[in-house]
């Protein structure tokens, strides 16, 4: 067995448990965690296949792809995660309620800590409105 | 060159004046784009297809780009629909974060004009990498514009499509890196010839086909675009569901045309053609069965997105017959852009205006806000298929390919799709134009709408009849380049 199919078979298993991941964890963090572990399959697997040949000089094109590649990973990481700060604060939790669930929002009591008021305010107009209802009462 | 510089450059000065002049930074930036197209259109009607390697870099180290008949038609497209919603945004009522603050406004037109340079990478890309990079600067710019509203259920549904289109965007990926692994080149051409028929390429066409069929909202992929193009803002609506679908189903058609030939099968091609011909039914059905508004129009587009990928099936052995195949299937997705942009702008005033989107307030709707609902009657007219709009043109070149390619269960299915949707759009119309005493819209409660929004959303609606008129050139400019 070569050195690139041994690279490519761990690539591939990567990417599986990256998938694994994603599709049994609800947790939003979780769940962009394991888009991680499948994009870095996916680098091990271009960074392989630029130096099949031990001898040769490896290939520049798939480490230009990994290099644009990390950085997509990372903007749409920061930005996934900054979308779940506000999933938070519009819901009260971190994952996803099933489609036909009523989108609403948190109950009062889930949101008491300066942090997550904090969020409210930036996120979501009902939501403060309603804590002004329960303050005022 | 141009139509992916200049949006880039607009995208950079809608940002740094936000606050103020965005709007008309970004309405300059249309008419240069608009301006760029046309140079680029005659150009190739001129000389044929065009290439242009970046910077004066080959492949396979630069980055090529590549223009003939379907990317002008697309950018053509981009341009019609990109016009008339900037427009439209205009004089749309953001309602932002914050309730009374106009920070949705402020950031729409960056994000727009950052979604129109992805939108004109795809379409001009003659490289697999550069489209991968550019279907992601469309997920995150479309993703961002969805959560623009503020609202927790558009919060909700952006994070839901974010997550989709990352995985789809992942999937292609590792397609393209299997696909590179394979042959060594990156360039679309030079993948087609190189091609092989073996497990490792079987598996790549089977990623990004994956990939793009999630993006795309191919049935049964479909469950994250309702509610994200629902709970959007009414232009950003307008842009999805027009622009943002037809820029991936662009990519599959590109790949299925220039890249796979080799190895993508009849088989294949009825299996998306058949995933198709049940979206049709499926979110027809859905469709009549939904009580709000928006997400009535956002199941139609899981519809019509079936009939999009009909164009497999039909275009198979790359006949006469397969030629108008593909060219319907262009044109429809041309038509549906325009007509779809057009429905959800105009339901957008009104659903403003009302203060509701639910379909049983929307009875008066006629006398108050007429040109809003002239806007929907045209776009519906075109959902049809009816003649003479642009709609019947594009379903009467598939029902004829789907006859005289003797598949004649998939004309079934886009006649039934036509009933269907003559169904849901009879059902939104009857009740506009319904006269009921103690309507919203007679009632003070309604809000007064500019002009501005009201007469883009009739004038794109409109413009579907011209398509239908025009047909003949169109499809000429089309058949450049075509792989037919």
């Amino acid at each position: 067995m070569s050195q690139f199919q041994i690279y490519g078979l761990a690539s591939v298993l990567i990417f599986s448990i990256g998938l694994y991941g994603f599709i049994v964890h609800p947790h939003l963090v979780r769940k962009i965690l394991a888009m991680n572990i499948m994009s870095s399959g996916i680098f091990l697997l271009l960074v392989s296949a630029a130096r099949r040949d031990m001898h040769a000089i490896p290939d520049p094109v798939p480490h230009a792809m990994v290099l644009t590649g990390i950085v997509v990973s990372v903007s749409m990481t920061a930005f996934a995660l900054a979308l779940t700060r506000r999933v938070v604060a519009a819901t009260g939790v971190a994952a996803l309620l099933w489609m036909d669930a009523p989108v609403e929002a948190a109950p009062i009591a889930a949101r008491n800590d300066e942090h997550s008021r904090d969020l409210d305010r930036v996120a979501d107009p009902v939501a403060a409105d309603r804590d002004d209802i329960h303050l005022s009462v | 060159m141009w139509p992916i510089l200049l949006p880039l450059i607009g995208t950079i000065f809608t940002f740094l004046f936000k606050r103020g002049g965005a709007a008309t930074i970004s309405l300059v930036t249309v008419s240069a784009i608009t301006l760029a197209v046309a140079g680029l259109t005659r150009q190739v009607l001129q000389h044929g297809e065009q290439y242009y390697a970046v910077g004066g870099w080959e492949a396979p180290l630069g980055i090529a780009l590549h223009a003939d008949g379907l990317s002008v038609l697309m950018l053509i497209m981009t341009t019609i629909v990109g016009a008339s919603t900037s427009v439209y945004a205009m004089g749309y009522v953001f309602q932002g974060p914050r309730a009374g603050s106009a920070v949705g406004g402020y950031f729409f037109w960056p994000l727009w004009m950052f979604l129109w340079t992805a939108l004109n990478v795809i379409f001009l890309s003659a490289d697999i990498f550069n489209l991968y990079v550019g279907l992601e600067i469309l997920s995150l710019s479309a993703v961002a514009l969805v959560t623009l509203e503020g609202k927790p259920a558009a919060i909700v549904a952006g994070m839901r499509y974010l997550l989709a289109s990352f995985l789809g965007s992942l999937a292609f990926l590792l397609g393209v890196a299997l696909l590179y692994t394979a042959s060594g080149t990156l360039e679309l051409n030079s993948l087609g010839t190189r091609m092989l028929s073996n497990p490792s390429s079987g598996l790549a066409l089977a990623l990004i086909m994956l990939g793009l069929a999630l993006k795309t909202a191919l049935f049964p992929l479909h469950f994250w675009l309702p509610p994200a193009h629902a709970s959007a803002a009414a232009p950003v609506s307008a842009l999805l569901s027009g622009l943002v679908v037809k820029a991936t189903f662009y990519m599959v058609l590109r790949l299925w045309f220039d890249v796979f030939p080799a190895i993508a099968t009849p088989a294949v091609a009825q299996i998306l053609g058949a995933l198709g011909a049940v979206g049709i039914l499926w979110g027809s059905i859905l469709a009549l069965r939904q009580q709000q508004l928006k997400l009535l129009i956002a199941f139609s587009t899981v519809a019509q997105i079936g009939y999009l990928f009909l164009l497999f099936p039909l275009s198979n052995g790359m006949t006469e017959i397969g030629l108008d195949a593909w060219s319907g299937g262009v044109y429809f997705a041309l038509t549906h852009a325009c007509a779809k942009a057009a429905a959800f702008m105009a339901t957008g005033t009104l659903v403003y205006a009302l203060g509701s989107d639910r379909l049983d307030d929307l009875p008066g709707t006629f006398r108050r806000y007429p040109l809003s609902v002239a806007a929907f009657t045209v776009a519906g007219v075109n959902l049809m298929g009816l003649p003479p709009s642009g709609g019947f043109i594009a379903k009467w070149l598939l029902l004829t390919s789907a006859l005289n390619s003797g598949q004649w269960w998939f004309a079934v299915v886009i006649l039934a799709g036509s009933l269907l949707g003559a169904g849901y759009v009879f059902m939104v119309l009857s009740r506009m134009l319904l006269d009921q005493p103690q309507s919203i819209a007679d009632s003070k409660q309604a809000r007064p709408v500019t002009l501005t929004t009201e007469l883009s959303a009739l004038a794109l609606a409109v413009f579907v009849f011209v398509l239908g008129v025009t047909a003949t050139p169109l499809i000429a400019l089309l058949r450049i380049g075509a792989p037919f």
